[in-house]
């Protein structure tokens, strides 16, 4: 049989055999990244859409979890860096063709947003609060008066970050797993997918949860749509995208992707959520936990899995 | 200017001095290498041909590295050689991942470290430390742009293939076949 054997005398730490620089802190602040957008995204949705009354769940409850989960992200992403008291340098450029001064830049601007987000709704969990400072009850005020511009301002900015959470992967085309233009859209859906489960938690009435549950399973169905032809694209593609398809079509990741994130972490909440619709009685949380659970695997896998997938020359 | 090396595939023994002169010239911490040997073992038993290349970073014209990195720690510096500072690097790993050749690895001080093909020789007129030793004498190193150079002759005259074209990177490390 005719063989091709290659031998590499290059063995360094997290690059060989195969690139491993990248461990739990991405695929974690990817997910974190992705939920925030995602319930931002709604939160300004339905300001926009003069509905903020209907919808006090989404709009005044659920966002003060995100600085929280932005923070934790944020802390995720520090640990990665290798020469952390560099961080600083990020903020010295901005550079259009890296990703990652996108999200550096868009991370910049959206955490504060969202914490001004939560202080203008905190009477909505302290019903009392007042601003003691003047330049504080000015600030307030003033965006109580702007809502709308600033949930178009959030809006924006939630779809950018939800976004990059794919393209950061997408834009590199030495890992040819993560070479494909439909990570952005995957990971965008999947982190409204997880905003709007995440939401479900913090409605206020019953046709709130009905109306996120419905959103919910519409961006599960479309996840599954792009994830078919994601490796339709990879099985049409190039050798090398072959090869990383068949990581997932009978290789190393095919248990992992199609049990956790596929069946556990969209099929069954789907149905679970439509049981719910049809009046069964289901424990609201299963569904919303095992939607999470898949979004932050799908990050996980295809972080880890990505790193694996290469060009063999 | 353009700079650009040439490895005679032919000529190559595998012997690695290009690697330990490296190591010793840029002070490469223990464990890790700017510069590696390749052996392509290809054919049918007992029909087999080898081939052996001494690798580095290709300093490519579209070097994905520079693209993605976020703060411009990665840049190209005159003649097309891709550098990196270390004090505006943070480490992140982008470059090291966008790098479909994997010549890249993260210094233990933190840095992301490469070839850099021995720029400091350069100025001083020298070759790169992994050209002046090797002892076939398999490596040519010089300016594209001059049609003298040692590296210009030497593909003018030889058939030569570069690593993963089709990535899109335009390297500049030439393979004499």
């Amino acid at each position: 049989m005719r063989e091709e054997l290659i031998t590499s005398g290059r063995l360094n730490p997290n690059v060989d055999p195969y690139l491993e620089i990248w461990h739990w802190q991405i695929p974690l602040y990817l997910f974190l990244g992705g939920l925030a957008a995602g319930i931002l995204f709604f939160a300004s949705l339905y300001v926009i859409l003069g509905k903020e009354n209907e919808y006090r769940g989404a709009v005044r409850r659920a966002p003060i979890i995100v600085p929280f989960i932005l923070a934790i992200g944020l802390g995720a992403l520090f640990l990665d860096l290798r020469h952390k008291l560099f961080f600083w340098q990020l903020y010295t450029t901005i550079k259009l063709e890296s990703p990652m001064s996108w999200g550096a830049w868009t991370l910049m601007a959206i955490t504060p947003i969202s914490i001004i987000w939560v202080a203008i709704h905190i009477q909505e969990y302290f019903p009392g609060w007042e601003w003691k400072n003047v330049i504080l009850r000015d600030l307030n005020a003033f965006f109580l008066k702007n809502k709308v511009g600033l949930a178009w301002v959030t809006i924006v900015l939630s779809v950018i970050l939800g976004i990059y959470t794919g393209i950061l992967f997408s834009a590199f085309n030495a890992r040819p797993l993560w070479n494909t233009s439909i990570l952005g859209p995957l990971f965008l859906t999947s982190g409204l997918s997880a905003g709007a489960a995440a939401i479900i938690l913090f409605a206020q009435s019953k046709k709130e949860k009905v109306v996120f549950a419905k959103i919910d399973i519409m961006l599960i169905v479309i996840e599954l749509f792009l994830i078919i032809h994601m490796f339709m694209g990879f099985r049409a593609s190039t050798q090398v995208q072959i090869d990383a398809a068949d990581m997932f079509l009978g290789g190393a990741y095919t248990a992992p992707f199609w049990i956790f994130v596929v069946v556990l972490g969209m099929i069954v909440p789907a149905i679970l959520e439509l049981m719910e619709l049809r009046h069964k009685k289901i424990p609201v949380y299963i569904p919303v936990v095992l939607v999470l659970f898949g979004s932050l695997m799908l990050r996980f896998i295809i972080s880890y899995a990505g790193q694996m997938s290469r060009w063999l020359y | 200017m353009r700079y650009a090396m040439a490895v005679d595939t032919k000529k190559c023994v595998g012997c690695a001095d290009c690697v330990v002169a490296c190591q010793t010239e840029n002070n490469v911490p223990i464990g890790y290498c700017r510069d590696w040997i390749v052996e392509v073992t290809d054919g049918t038993y007992p029909q087999l041909e080898i081939e052996i290349r001494s690798e580095r970073c290709n300093h490519c014209d579209n070097s994905p590295c520079v693209r993605c990195c976020p703060t411009g720690a990665s840049h190209y510096v005159e003649g097309g050689i891709v550098k990196v500072t270390p004090h505006e690097c943070i480490g992140c790993g982008a470059c090291i991942t966008s790098c479909p050749y994997d010549a890249r690895y993260g210094h233990p001080d933190g840095y992301v470290d490469k070839c850099t093909f021995c720029d400091h020789r350069i100025q001083d007129g020298l070759q790169p430390a992994c050209v002046s030793v090797c002892p076939t004498k398999c490596m040519y190193f010089g300016d594209l742009d001059d049609a003298n150079s040692e590296v210009s002759k030497v593909l003018k005259k030889r058939k030569f293939k570069t690593l993963i074209p089709q990535a899109g990177t335009k390297p500049q490390v030439y393979y004499l076949i």
